[in-house]
């Protein structure tokens, strides 16, 4: 009865067999190497990564193709956010070797492998097609990302931190998976876009439908962290070891997009008047929430973590608007804009949390504004580099935030919803303050430590690489703009 | 009512006790005696399905290596039970008020016509099929992919789980054969060279 069997084509997913593979290859490693460094496993680690990207490129065409009887598919749009994955995580292991070379209680060799376990989970969920191997994706990058927070094991707050991290997420998954199981109900498919061929041809039962969707769309807001389910996110920002809030607050903000895309543009799109109402609210209030509570944070990882918040609810307005009334004009111009939106947010936060780190020592974290008194005194360049941050992600002309926040206003204006256009300017006014009060302790207050900041060379040429390049894709926005573009145009068709 | 429908009312019946008494017991050991009886009429309850497979994993996997487990810990942690009620009949009221709003919303959810189980038969299954041929088939031609992701997820936990847990080997203080043969008199014995004091 199996003898029509088709033996699935394994070219299509060789970047994720090569990770998981080199991750088991680095586990064996690890165990033989001795020295505190692990230099050997930071390198296999970089240079995984680097040959990921590199068989991504390779293997990468213009077709959509699925493979694993349709439960994995390889657009345009998963090769880019693969690669940005690739890099974002890169980045992320160069920032955080010093860290956590100085925290000793951090177990070296497992803090690699869980990294790139966890970018395994995220090339799953990008290529999902089917809510098993999307559910099975999110599990295998959120359990990597509890334990990281939990690895600095001296630290109650760490502990507190990956607590509630798991138990949220857990429920978060518990909700997802509910909707998931009603939509398989109405539906009776689990692939994505055969959920959406027969919601498209077949009327279905509306009310389960509605039912699932909402469960749906809570736990992608769990995953999002947008108000009203954003508690665990500050928390989990301030929490845990800066190196991993940094690894935290990067790249699963790309697989998020990704499985938003997937779940509700790919399977649910006919049912857009559903969720996008949901969506809105999502998006107004944590643009209203995660800025006015920025204001009152003190410490700064917990201020980036509101303006996460923020951010996630702004690049979802660009989801909201990309069908208004059935009519799919827009849907291209909107969803880029969503996509270039959370690019360049990882991109910004990778610098911030990167100039964050550069600033700690053994011992002594730099995590309270206070820390930032009078950088400009200690290092003008890093100083410098935190304000092009600061003023990229307050969305400040010429820097690639305001690129981003334009982009994304033209589509919502362009779908007609002008209150939600003026929402979003308000609150990034109201956001503004707190990047800009970051800038004005830089510059005219007085440094509480005199101490010069030290850290490796090639750190501080990447720092400042990313930091430039905030500024630089500001001034040229055009390029990443037109390749979102090109690669949704590829994908949804 | 036919023999089928008896068994089913009958275990269900189980069930329902067993699941109420898991969450009602005072004695935590209690509660997960009555969970294993639960599992296990749940487990009657597939076989009324003709999934015997799945019947007999979930009482091998479950009864047999997860709930022994869970036993062992319910019996080795000191659970302070009062400790666990203080304010129980504080809050009830609260709670109460609050599970009975919610009983009502999913009432009037999952009441309404839209919601009903629809009349539907099990398919039938020819009497020789093997539900673990199946299964064992499906898992490892559609469902090869999921599979292994699961077990990728196994990894992690175990990877994670280790990292949290394992705190470097312990140093354990035993003697080395060939070192103690090998040893010499100077090596045990060092002669301090020390000015004569003075007796008092």
């Amino acid at each position: 009865m199996f003898n029509d069997f088709v033996a699935p084509s394994l070219y299509p997913a060789a970047p994720e067999i090569f990770l998981l593979f080199m991750a088991c290859v680095i586990l064996l490693v690890d165990l033989g190497v001795k020295s505190p460094r692990r230099t050997l496993t930071f390198v296999l680690t970089q240079l995984t990564l680097l040959g990921c990207a590199a068989i991504t490129l390779l293997t990468s065409n213009t077709e959509v193709v699925y493979t694993f009887s349709g439960m994995f598919v390889d657009d345009m749009m998963a090769d880019l956010l693969k690669l940005l994955v690739y890099g974002a995580v890169m980045l992320a292991l160069f920032y955080s070797r010093e860290y956590i070379q100085d925290r000793q209680a951090i177990p070296k060799g497992e803090y690699f492998v869980l990294a790139l376990l966890a970018t395994l989970g995220m090339l799953v969920m990008i290529s999902a097609n089917h809510f098993l191997t999307l559910y099975l994706g999110l599990e295998m990058m959120s359990l990597s990302l509890y334990a990281m927070v939990a690895l600095n094991r001296e630290s109650a707050i760490s502990t507190e931190a990956a607590m509630k991290y798991f138990i949220l997420g857990a429920l978060a998954s518990g909700l997802l998976l509910y909707g998931m199981s009603m939509i398989y109900g109405a539906t009776g498919s689990l692939e994505i876009t055969e959920v959406g061929e027969r919601l498209y041809t077949y009327s279905v039962d509306k009310s389960v439908l509605v039912f699932g969707i909402v469960f749906l769309v809570a736990g992608l807001a769990f995953k999002l962290g947008v108000v009203p389910f954003h508690m665990w996110v500050p928390d989990v920002y301030h929490g845990a070891p800066t190196s991993v809030t940094l690894f935290i607050a990067a790249a699963p903000k790309l697989a998020a997009f990704a499985i938003v895309m997937r779940l509700l543009v790919s399977g649910l799109i006919t049912q857009a008047a559903d969720w996008q109402g949901m969506l809105i609210v999502l998006s107004v209030l944590s643009m209203g929430i995660g800025n006015l509570v920025a204001i009152a944070q003190t410490n700064i990882k917990r201020m980036l973590a509101y303006s996460a918040i923020s951010h996630m609810g702004f690049m979802l307005l660009g989801i909201v608007t990309g069908v208004v009334g059935g009519d799919a004009r827009f849907a291209l111009n909107a969803y880029s804009s969503a996509m270039f939106y959370v690019v360049t947010y990882v991109l910004t936060t990778l610098a911030g949390f990167g100039l964050i780190m550069m600033l700690t020592r053994a011992g002594f974290e730099s995590d309270e504004l206070d820390d930032f008194k009078g950088l400009n005194k200690r290092s003008p360049w890093f100083a410098a580099m935190m304000m092009f941050v600061m003023l990229s992600m307050a969305g400040i002309p010429f820097f690639v935030g305001f690129f981003a926040k334009f982009s994304v206003l033209q589509a919502v204006v362009a779908a007609g919803y002008y209150w939600l256009a003026v929402a979003a300017v308000l609150f990034s006014l109201v956001g503004a303050f707190y990047y800009l009060r970051v800038v004005k302790l830089m510059y005219f207050d007085e440094p509480k430590i005199q101490e010069p900041i030290e850290g490796p060379l090639f750190i501080k040429v990447l720092v400042s690489a990313n930091g430039l390049a905030v500024a630089a894709l500001g001034l040229f926005p055009q390029f990443l703009m037109s390749l979102c573009a090109y690669a949704l145009m590829r994908s949804l068709t | 009512m036919d023999f089928k429908t008896t068994v089913f009312f009958f275990l269900s019946a189980i069930l329902i006790f067993a699941g109420l008494r898991v969450i009602t017991a005072r004695n935590p050991v209690h509660a997960v005696l009555h969970l294993i009886l639960a599992f296990f009429t749940s487990a009657g309850l597939w076989l009324l399905l003709q999934a015997e497979f799945l019947a007999m994993v979930l009482v091998m996997v479950y009864i047999g290596a997860v709930m022994v487990l869970f036993l062992f810990v319910v019996m080795m942690l000191d659970i302070n039970l009062d400790q666990l009620r203080q304010g129980f009949w504080k809050y009830l009221p609260l709670g109460a008020v609050i599970g009975i709003l919610i009983a009502i919303e999913m009432g009037m959810v999952l009441g309404s016509r839209y919601f009903q189980v629809l009349d539907s038969e099990v398919p039938g299954v020819a009497a020789n099929a093997s539900n673990t041929r199946e299964l064992g088939a499906l898992l490892s031609t559609d469902y090869v992919y999921p599979f292994e992701l699961a077990a990728v997820v196994l990894l992690v936990a175990i990877v994670a789980a280790v990292a949290l847990t394992f705190r470097g080997p312990k140093k354990t203080r035993y003697t080395d054969p060939a070192a103690q043969i090998r040893v010499k008199a100077a090596d045990r014995v060092r002669v301090v060279k020390m000015p004569v004091e003075k007796q008092d």
